[in-house]
């Protein structure tokens, strides 16, 4: 349940049965014989112990993977389908689809949903962007590099929460620092709390404050992977710097630029300490008007505020489903590009 | 990480070179250096990265009058100690680093184990369903854990564990991350015939996990540990669920505390998220080199 943005490993966990399989078929000796082991299992496959060794290994993982990630997974679709509530959770009456009936009923179920896309795009893109162009700086021969790089991962260690606070000043509408440095400006406060539009660009500021340079070492190791001698010819072409970049770097890219659009899109689903702290007293409603409140924080003020529990696992469900909306949108585009650049 | 000086780099202590596997030996930067437009640009960067940070304790060495006022204070007041202290104990912070301490080190040590033991499993091991269930951990890292918070939160309701802090503990002790990570890692670290020569000296399973896996896996273990950490420090949206701010608040539940109003004073609340921020820091500062090495192995193909 930690937080999500744990990098995952690469984006193409190995298939089944290759690589790793490859590498641990070898129970052979280095002459090529088999090993023998007077007696020990001559044909043993594995090279530890005994044949239950490997499940004894993973039990342990297992155990709590199937206690506290596959067992709510599954039983949130049960939940779902009954009124279940905080102040007696032992008890659930069977409701059907009710749950299901009463949210696409509820404008601010689509309020939220609205808002967490809107978000969404406007924290994940400029995040990206960002990270891109100081990923490119930092792919250079530079003093103090390592310091920089423990620069870019200082706003990741920085909780939500601590972010969140910090921000909701800088924010404030009579006395924040946004405000001020408008006014200096010679332009117009902004009602940053209040805003529709200003107070969703406020909140994903955070997240683009607190992501960005964490996104960049990612695409740094990546862009360390581009063989330098495509650098080379290219300059040997005459390319510019930024054709370089264009057609050497970003291709090689791709992978990391998939992997962190996906973790990004996933984190922003989810959304939640940013808005519940920004509107401060506002708590769970996301501003006076739930006009930055997402699906994550429509869920729990559904469920431990509104005390609905099985309404907040139909939330969830949804929240699922517009994931894989959203994902099977991205698979369509990408198909349709393709054949697009096929047909060119 | 562990300094490998692989030869045709000059090794500078300092640099934490992502040792990806497929880095090229001398290449690992581009060659041009770096112009003066570059430091501007990443002097920026790092002005906008660290002032949230810095005006932080700013804002906590000054009084919540002053913070209120136009324009907004930049430079260091003299109400630190007091705010600090306001926010240890009417914010109970001090509690709750406590808690958080705990909680992060139990996570932290957990997950390496278990990912430890698994990754070598999986990486080193043939034996049946090992794709199947290989693939089932890949799954959830897709799934968004809101899917599963209201059942456990039924669990731990019924468990009688609301507030308590197992019930932040065990639901985290499962990273598909981990295993991952440890996964990759060992896959190199561990050549076949080291295993091979423990078998032919008759090691059982747990000898050779003792004296052969895990030396190899430390250098993993070591950073694998610290993104727990800093992973479990943070973590946001189940310990608000499941804690309260008057039983056994971790830092987090209690800075949400501070910013649902529970003490006014903004400056101590500011106090408070200085105080939430500053363990985090240090070990920044300590293993920075680690933990960035760790984020970026996390992403490129191994």
């Amino acid at each position: 349940m930690t937080e999500t943005r744990t990098p995952t490993g690469p984006a193409d966990p190995p298939a089944p049965g290759t690589g790793a399989g490859l590498r641990a078929r070898d129970t052979r000796d280095v002459t090529g014989r088999r090993a023998d082991l007077g007696g020990r299992g001559a044909a043993r496959r594995t090279p530890v112990g005994s044949r239950g060794a490997p499940y004894a290994l993973v039990a342990p993982f297992f155990l709590f993977f199937g206690a506290f990630g596959v067992f709510p997974l599954v039983a949130t679709a049960w939940t779902s389908l009954h009124r279940v509530e905080l102040t007696a959770p032992a008890e659930a009456e069977w409701v059907g689809l009710h749950n299901y009936a009463r949210l696409l009923d509820d404008a601010f179920f689509w309020n939220a949903l609205v808002n967490t896309v809107v978000i969404g795009v406007l924290s994940t893109v400029p995040q990206l962007l960002l990270a891109l162009g100081v990923a490119h700086l930092l792919d250079v021969r530079l003093r103090g590099r390592g310091l920089f790089r423990v620069v870019a991962l200082a706003p990741y260690a920085t909780s939500v929460a601590a972010a969140t606070l910090v921000f909701a000043l800088f924010y404030g509408r009579d006395n924040g620092m946004a405000n001020w440095a408008l006014g200096v400006a010679g332009l117009a406060p902004v009602d940053w709390q209040n805003g529709p539009w200003a107070s969703k660009l406020a909140v994903s500021s955070i997240v683009v404050w607190r992501w960005t340079g964490y996104n960049a070492l990612i695409y740094l190791a990546a862009m360390q992977t581009v063989p330098r001698e495509l650098y080379e010819a290219a300059a040997l072409d005459g390319a510019s710097r930024w054709r370089q970049f264009l057609h050497v770097t970003l291709p090689g890219l791709r992978p990391a630029i998939l992997f962190t659009a996906l973790v990004s899109t996933i984190g922003a689903t989810q959304l939640f300490g940013e808005p519940l702290l920004f509107g401060s007293g506002a708590g769970a409603s996301g501003g006076a008007d739930h006009q930055f409140q997402t699906l994550g924080l429509y869920l729990y003020e559904q469920g431990w505020v509104n005390l609905h529990l099985g309404r907040a696992a139909a939330i969830a469900w949804a929240m699922l489903v517009v994931l894989v909306v959203l994902f099977g949108a991205v698979q369509l585009l990408r198909g349709v590009l393709a054949r697009g650049e096929r047909a060119s | 990480m562990g300094d490998a000086r692989r030869p045709g780099r000059a090794v500078r202590g300092r640099t934490a070179a992502a040792r990806g596997p497929r880095t090229r030996g001398a290449g690992l930067v581009r060659t041009e250096r770096a112009g003066w437009g570059t430091y501007a640009l990443l002097a920026v960067f790092t002005a906008v990265s660290l002032f949230p940070l810095v005006w932080t304790a700013v804002a906590a060495s000054r009084t919540s009058t002053r913070l209120a006022a136009t324009p907004p204070p930049f430079r260091f007041g003299r109400n630190l100690p007091r705010n600090l202290e306001l926010a240890w104990t009417d914010a109970r912070l001090g509690e709750a680093l406590v808690n958080t301490a705990l909680v992060a080190g139990a996570v932290s040590a957990g997950t390496v184990l278990f990912s430890t033991l698994a990754g070598f499993a999986f990486a080193k091991l043939r034996f049946r369903f090992r794709g199947t269930l290989l693939l089932l951990v890949a799954g959830t890292m897709l799934i968004p854990p809101q899917l599963g918070v209201v059942p456990l939160y039924l669990v731990i309701a019924r468990l009688r564990w609301t507030d308590e802090l197992q019930a932040v503990v065990l639901p985290s002790l499962v990273s598909a991350f981990g295993v991952f990570f440890m996964l990759q890692h060992l896959r190199r670290a561990l050549p076949a015939e080291v295993l091979e020569a423990a078998r032919m000296d008759g090691a059982g399973t747990l000898r050779t996990v003792w004296h052969v896996v895990l030396p190899a896996a430390r250098p993993a273990m070591a950073v694998l540990g610290m993104l727990s950490f800093v992973a479990a420090w943070n973590d946001f949206f189940w310990p608000v669920l499941a804690l309260t701010q008057t039983g056994n608040p971790t830092v987090q539940v209690a800075l949400t505390g501070l910013g649902r109003g529970t003490v006014p004073d903004q400056s101590v609340v500011m106090a408070g998220a200085l105080l939430g921020t500053l363990p985090l820091l240090v070990v920044l500062a300590l293993f920075g080199r680690h933990i960035v090495g760790g984020v970026m192995r996390g992403a490129v193909k191994g």
